[in-house]
């Protein structure tokens, strides 16, 4: 608990920035307001003001703050966490293609890295195509493959996942093929001297020598997966998930709910990032390399 | 009989630099039993010759014989256990999980394994720390565990890369001497590489000295030690005037650029 004061330092400077940058920002259109009205406006109620205005330009802390409550807490304790209006549905929504598009990146990022280091052609050419996949912005990608999946008949959660699937199989291959081919020379002429086949060097040395480096790579694969998720359901006129949040809020200048979506799919990632840690520190205790 | 026999054995690897002959006409045989040291100063090709017998290189002239037959069948039939210069422990295994795992990909049956396990366990003086992982053990200890490995399949002969080179003299006196023991009550046959002259005329029923530019035997000594060899034998006349003929072949060898 001894890194807890700095955290909260920090928190706490986050906050004095974002109210301050409220006011700022905010002031303009309460001044408007007041001059309009005719009224003269002193320092604490233009600070006022500006911290409780409906469609801020930033909102401050408080007003996303019960934005997500109201949205999560209160639909609980009305009994429809799942309704249209909740964010835990938006989330949820969110959350299930980024699982879907994390495992098939996972597996997909697998598959490439066991190939570039077991077959030669596959080393001398897929990796080039690798890196060129990762330069195409996926927001120009992403209509693309929601318009083909969908000409062929594949539509709903499917190509959501594809699109994070195609950020998060990335930091895998990566991770993966360092990961396959961290035994050292030694380690694989003693595989040689008991004259092991393929794949007991691969189950017994290489898959278990390059866990430390999945792990790593399965937490960057993990947020990849989320932002995957959110963008392809910003160009598709998805009317659930986070995404559809962040741009139905800004179709309508809802700022308040933008910033919410936005905390909201911070905290999911959180969430997964976290849950993949402690996966890794189970994984690596179990097998006795967590000292 | 020839447990290893190598004629006119030569290795040249291509650099950028040009070819280094790494191995030049070597002639050697090792008799069953035989406790054989190759000494010599870094690029004699001590430790390439080693891998030779253990088809982790390829000459490229002359044959080798291992077991009676090439050194790749041999390889192929777990014909040795090979000890490397680090102990090379997975950490992800404990210590007996370590000298299973060659047992396992020879495909031995669990009870075997328990039984070979505990025995080479016993061997190498390290009972009872079977559930223990390598980073909890001290180096000398992990590459005891390391040489348990090498002897708990059926393979007559021991490849030593250097196995001390890395550890202190007191931990390395010791070793020896648990090394000798070992040799005696399993009657295989070692090949032993060292830097170390006292090592070397220590351990070995023969010594090989070899030279480097191009690596070759510069000197074959069969020691007149008895095999029964406590630590102190290293003060008597006999010790050291085959220390001093090692040292010799090594000044030899070396030539003028030293």
């Amino acid at each position: 608990m001894r890194n807890l004061l700095p955290i909260l330092t920090v928190v706490a400077a986050i906050f004095v920035f974002w109210y301050a940058a409220a006011v700022v920002l905010n002031a303009p259109w309460a001044k408007d307001k007041a001059q309009r009205a005719g009224v003269e406006l002193g320092f604490s109620e233009l600070v006022s003001d500006t911290w409780s205005q409906d469609k801020p330009k930033l909102p401050a802390p408080h007003q996303v703050g019960a934005e997500i409550w109201k949205t999560t807490g209160a639909m609980v304790a009305k009994g429809r966490a799942f309704s249209k209006r909740s964010l835990i549905y938006h989330s949820w929504v969110t959350f299930s293609s980024t699982a879907l598009g994390f495992l098939l990146g996972t597996a997909l990022g697998i598959a490439l890295a066991v190939g570039i280091v077991y077959n030669r052609t596959m080393d001398m050419s897929v990796m080039p195509w690798v890196i060129a996949s990762q330069t195409i912005p996926i927001l120009a990608i992403a209509p693309m493959i929601i318009v083909v999946l969908n000409a062929v008949g594949i539509s709903g959660l499917l190509p959501k996942a594809m699109i994070s699937m195609y950020l998060s199989f990335f930091p895998v291959v990566v991770g993966m093929v360092k990961g396959l081919r961290s035994p050292s020379g030694m380690q694989l002429d003693q595989m040689r001297t008991w004259h092991a086949s393929s794949s007991q060097e691969f189950w017994r040395l290489r898959l278990p020598s390059s866990m430390p480096y999945l792990f790593t790579s399965l937490k960057i694969a993990m947020a990849a997966s989320l932002v995957g998720a959110i963008v392809g359901e910003l160009p598709t006129g998805a009317v659930a998930g986070l995404g559809a949040r962040l741009l139905a809020g800004s179709y309508y200048g809802q700022t308040i709910q933008i910033w919410s979506a936005l905390i909201m799919a911070a905290t999911l990632a959180a969430i997964l990032v976290a849950l993949i840690g402690v996966l890794q520190r189970i994984t690596l205790k179990k097998m006795g390399m967590a000292q | 009989m020839n447990i290893v026999s190598a004629q006119n054995l030569s290795l040249t690897f291509q650099t950028n630099d040009g070819p280094v002959h790494a191995l030049k006409d070597v002639n050697l045989d090792v008799q069953k039993g035989d406790f054989v040291s190759f000494i010599g100063p870094s690029g004699c090709g001590k430790t390439t010759f080693l891998r030779c017998m253990a088809d982790l290189e390829h000459p490229t002239e002359g044959t080798i014989s291992v077991n009676g037959m090439s050194a790749e069948d041999a390889r192929r039939k777990r014909a040795y256990g090979y000890v490397f210069q680090a102990a090379g422990l997975y950490p992800w295994r404990t210590i007996g999980g370590n000298i299973r795992l060659p047992l396992e990909i020879m495909g031995y049956d669990k009870a075997d394994q328990d039984a070979r396990v505990s025995r080479v366990l016993e061997l190498v003086d390290l009972a009872g720390f079977e559930k223990k992982f390598p980073w909890q053990l001290s180096g000398g200890m992990q590459q005891r565990a390391s040489i348990a490995r090498a002897l708990a399949f059926d393979a007559d002969i021991l490849l030593m890369d250097e196995p001390f080179g890395a550890l202190d003299e007191i931990v390395r006196d010791h070793l020896n001497e648990q090394l000798l023991h070992l040799w005696e009550r399993t009657n295989k046959t070692i090949c032993f590489v060292t830097h170390s002259i006292p090592e070397a005329v220590y351990l070995s029923t023969k010594i090989v000295v070899m030279s480097p530019r191009p690596g070759r035997i510069s000197d074959v000594i069969d020691s007149p030690l008895p095999r029964e060899r406590p630590l102190d034998i290293r003060d008597t006349p006999e010790f050291l005037e085959i220390a001093h003929r090692v040292r010799d072949g090594l000044r030899a060898g070396h030539g003028d650029d030293v």
